[in-house]
Formats: structure tokens, C-alpha cells, sequence
């Protein structure tokens, strides 16, 4: 019995590594310097991927100015400012369903409010905020074991020095429950990254770069998907797909790993 | 100072209610873009037919609901046993520094981007089904396949975590009872952490019934009831996913009410996921 369920254990892992094999020795020969900066010509049959790191790039960026101070603000309040009760009840609830909703209804919900409703059109401003909602549940859980994982001395020691509660907040804990706080950043990125049914929906598919917030812009896991199903070059789509798995595994990786500090120096 | 705090507290209780007003936003809109179509079809109409020509103003969805129901149980028929499996070798058998190793790399898996196991499913499981199975290839059981490894990483780190919670003392008094360590886990450790397991699979469902582009790629996306495992079907996910783009007036309508049955059902996992962990 045992050996069967190390052989199933092994079996998964096989999974594991024959995706990241299959797609690294197909994908990796095509990312080429030329690959990344040049845009994608004929409709991304030949060309480069580079307006669709732009876009990516934009998008990610927006979602996280928007989602970072709210999710850490939740998490100072749910930590700092509350006993548990109600409201945290509520508040904790409420981020659990968030991180449970499909991509495809958030995808559904971001064009009618943001890209229909408010008129932003399929824009990287309607992307940009439903990934926001979609990342927030990420980062108010992190953010939130992070400032908890800041041992009470270090607050009792900014009371006794005089301290208000606030500065206490912004000089001390935060600062000590940065890496926390950033390994959540870091995996909201790489959810980011990946995601595609939101932005088919919200942020379009148009291949220029764009230019303002206002702009279509086509990310990089979306451009993968289309590549794929029109089935316009192979090649490229491996190439996109070996820029997209790599990038998300080091960010995750990177983020565990300053996780894993992060708890220990406080264990 | 007293009155910044409050000001302090007040804007913080604020951002707070981030999370919930999304959600709210979200279930309000939906249902807004959504119910009318329900109520001019009826409801009975509406899930219970499967006749869906939107063009035509036929709007049934059952079709899509029984292929979203069989597709989601034979992902847990695949991922169940397997992540399980996982779960106890790691949690029960594996020497600490394996576990160390293996449980990180395993968790990896949650972060490949769904359009990735679609784009693998389409290059080299669909052709396998097709050479060997027979059919179009694009079937229910490819999408139950790679939905199947896609919610591993949701069972696996779950259920890990509810294995690990049993206080040692039970498998201690287990093998001083004269136990093998495999009747420790099968009789005392597995029923200790039962649900806490269960939490786990019915996350994964959850993620199963959700995922949408995996699923549009090598589902076949055929609108009507299949009769084997081996015919291509189209979910409720990948219905809105391919019509969204194109569909408009009572079409749209149509999309965001079977966004509306989605949202019931996930909530309704949702909700009992919690509602178990709590009773715990």
C-alpha cells in the first residue's frame, strides 16, 4: 500500500516535471533578444512578443497599485485595529468567497460594470481593476499572517518609547512584516500573469502597444491563448508559453523562499 | 492624536470593506444582467431545456449544466485519489527533508497558467484519445483529465494541512496499540482529519466548475447531451467564455443568467467548504 502511494506521489510529480520539460526544451529555443523586443507581425505568426509584455506589464502594474493598499489595509485593520467579532467575521468571509469566484465571472462582472457601464471600453484601466478585485483576497491573506507573525514585544516596546498606535504601525511592524507583505505582491503578480479569461474580456485583444490606460492592450497569456487556438504558429506559442511558465515558476519560487525566511526569523 | 487614531481607524475600516463590497458589487451585477432573462424564459425553461439557439430565442442550458456536473466528477475521480495519495505519503511517510522539497514543488502546479494545461491538453492528450479511444479527441474525458491534475495542488496542500493538524498523541497511541503505521493513518489518522479532507475536495470542485479556458480548449465545446465520455461537450463556463464577445441583447442577457447559475453553485460549495471547517 505504501509503495503504491509513493508511486502515485511519483506519478504527479512526473506530471509537474513533464510540463515544465515539454515546454522549456519547445519554448525555450525561441526566446531570442529578438523574440522579446520585437512586436508580434502578421497577427503573431512571425515577430516577437514585445507589445504584449508591455501590456502585460501595465496591466500587472495597475492591478497592484490598486490592489496592494487595500489589501494591506484590510489586513492592518483585521490584525491591529479589531478584537475578532462580527465584523472581522464579515470582512474575512467575504475575502474567502472573493477568492473563490471563477476568473470567468469576474470577466463577466468587469465588462459590464467597467467596460460597458463606466465606458472605459476594453482598456488596460477595465483589466487593470478587475485583476485588482481578483488579486485582493491574495494579498489581504498574506499581508495579514505577515503583520501577525511580528512578535507583540515590538509593539508593547513603541508604547513604552511613547509611541502612538500608528506610528508603531508605519515604523515598526510594517517594516518588520515587509518580506511577508511582498511574497503576497510577488504571488498576485504571478496570478497575474497567467490569467486570461478576465482580460479577454476586459482588456481586449488589440496587438498594438499601448499606449495610455484608455488603450487595448493584449497580455502575454492572452496572446498564448489566441496563438493556440487559431492554431497561427506553433513555434511562437511555445516561445510565449516558455516566457510565461518560467517567469510565474521563479516569482512563486522566489516568493516561497522569502517566505520561508520571513516565518523563520520570527519562529 | 485621540482624534487622528479615529480618523486612522475609520479609513482603515474603510479599505476593509474592500472585499466585501466587491463581492457584493459583483453578485448585484450579474444578477441585474442576468435575471431578466430568467424571468422572461422561466426558470424551469431556462435550466431544464436544452435547447440553446440564442439567436433564434431558445435559451436552455441544461445541456451545459449535466457537462459541467460530469466533467467536474471525473476530475475528482482522477485528482480525489491521486492528490490524496500524495497528501498522506507526504504528510505521513515522507522523511521531513523530502517533504520539504516535495511539497513546494507540488504546490508549483497551482501556478501554471490555465491556458498552459489547455495548450498541453490539445498537443498531446487529445491526439492520444483520438488514436487510441476513438472520437473527435475533444471530449469529456480529456477536459475531466486535465481538470483532474489542475485541481491537485488544491487537494494536495488541503488535505496536507489536515493530516498535519492530528495531535501526534494518536499515532503514538495507535502503534502502542500494536498498529502498523498504515493502519495508524487508515484507521485513527484518516477519520481524525476527514474534514478537513473533504474541505479539500470540495474546494477543488469548486476550481474544477470555474475553470473556463483549459476547458474551452480541449472540451470540443459540442452543444448537446453526451452520450459517452468520448463526445465533446460544452460547459457553462465555456458557454459564456465563447459567446461573450459577440452576444447582445437577450443574448447577453442569456450569458450573464448562466453566469448566474455558476455564481449559485460555487457559492453553494463555497459556503459548505466553510461552514465544515468552522464545525471543526
Amino acid at each position: 500500500m505504501k509503495s503504491l502511494l509513493w508511486a502515485l506521489t511519483g506519478f504527479t510529480l512526473l506530471i509537474l516535471v513533464f510540463i515544465i520539460v515539454d515546454i522549456s526544451v519547445k519554448g525555450l529555443p525561441q526566446v531570442t533578444p529578438l523574440f522579446l523586443f520585437q512586436d508580434p507581425q502578421d497577427m503573431g505568426r512571425a515577430g516577437g512578443i514585445f507589445s504584449t509584455i508591455v501590456a502585460t506589464a501595465y496591466i500587472t502594474a495597475l492591478a497592484l497599485l490598486i490592489a496592494s493598499p487595500l489589501g494591506v489595509g484590510t489586513a492592518i485593520y483585521l490584525t491591529e485595529y479589531t478584537r475578532e467579532g462580527a465584523a472581522t467575521r464579515i470582512i474575512r468571509f467575504g475575502a474567502e468567497c472573493l477568492a473563490g469566484v471563477p476568473s470567468i465571472i469576474l470577466g463577466l462582472f468587469g465588462f459590464v460594470l467597467f467596460v460597458m457601464k463606466l465606458g472605459f471600453g476594453w482598456s488596460i484601466l477595465s483589466g487593470g481593476l478587475t485583476l485588482a478585485i481578483m488579486v485582493l483576497p491574495i494579498i489581504i491573506r498574506t499581508s495579514e499572517e505577515a503583520i501577525k507573525a511580528v512578535p507583540q514585544e515590538y509593539r508593547l516596546a513603541c508604547y513604552s518609547l511613547g509611541l502612538s498606535q500608528w506610528q508603531a504601525i508605519t515604523r515598526i511592524v510594517l517594516p518588520a512584516a515587509l518580506p511577508g507583505i511582498t511574497t503576497g505582491v510577488m504571488l498576485s503578480v504571478g496570478r497575474s500573469l497567467g490569467e486570461t479569461a478576465v482580460l479577454l474580456f476586459t482588456a481586449g485583444a488589440a496587438l498594438r502597444t499601448p499606449l495610455s490606460i484608455f488603450d487595448s492592450g493584449r497580455t502575454m497569456a492572452v496572446h498564448f491563448y489566441i496563438l493556440a487556438r487559431e492554431g497561427l504558429s506553433m513555434p511562437n506559442a511555445y516561445g510565449t508559453a516558455a516566457v510565461l511558465v518560467i517567469s510565474i515558476l521563479l516569482i512563486n519560487l522566489t516568493a516561497y523562499t522569502l517566505m520561508q525566511r520571513f516565518m523563520r526569523r520570527y519562529s | 492624536m485621540r482624534t487622528q487614531g479615529k480618523f486612522i481607524e475609520r479609513v482603515l475600516f474603510l479599505l476593509a470593506l474592500s472585499a466585501v463590497s466587491s463581492l457584493i458589487l459583483i453578485t448585484v451585477f450579474i444578477f441585474m444582467e442576468g435575471l431578466p432573462l430568467i424571468v422572461h424564459t422561466g426558470l424551469g425553461n431556462f435550466i431544464l431545456s436544452t435547447h440553446w439557439a440564442p439567436t433564434k430565442g431558445h435559451f436552455g442550458i441544461f445541456a451545459m449544466i449535466v457537462s459541467s456536473i460530469l466533467v467536474t466528477l471525473g476530475a475528482l475521480a482522477l485528482g480525489v485519489p491521486l492528490g490524496l495519495s500524495c497528501a498522506i505519503t507526504l504528510a505521513e511517510f515522507a522523511p521531513s527533508p523530502v517533504r520539504r522539497v516535495l511539497k513546494p514543488a507540488l504546490e508549483l502546479l497551482a501556478g501554471i497558467p490555465s491556458v498552459v494545461y489547455g495548450f498541453l491538453g490539445v498537443v498531446w492528450l487529445v491526439p492520444l484519445i483520438r488514436e487510441h479511444l476513438g472520437g473527435p479527441g475533444l471530449s469529456l474525458l480529456a477536459a475531466s483529465i486535465i481538470l483532474g491534475i489542475m485541481i491537485l495542488p488544491t487537494v494536495i496542500s488541503i488535505s496536507i494541512d489536515a493530516l498535519t493538524a492530528v495531535p501526534d498523541i494518536y499515532r503514538e497511541g495507535s502503534i502502542a496499540l500494536g498498529a502498523t503505521r498504515w493502519q495508524t493513518v487508515r484507521r485513527v489518522v484518516l477519520p481524525a482529519a476527514s474534514s478537513g479532507i473533504v474541505t479539500a475536495i470540495i474546494l477543488g470542485m469548486g476550481r474544477a466548475v470555474g475553470e473556463t479556458m483549459a476547458v474551452i480548449m480541449v472540451a470540443g465545446n459540442a452543444l448537446k447531451l453526451p452520450t459517452s465520455v468520448l463526445d465533446p461537450v460544452r460547459t457553462l463556463t465555456s458557454n459564456i467564455a465563447l459567446e461573450l464577445a459577440y452576444a447582445a441583447g437577450r443574448h447577453r442577457e442569456a450569458l450573464f443568467a448562466t453566469g448566474i447559475v455558476l455564481f449559485l453553485i460555487i457559492m453553494l460549495l463555497n459556503f459548505s467548504a466553510t461552514l465544515i471547517t468552522r464545525r471543526r
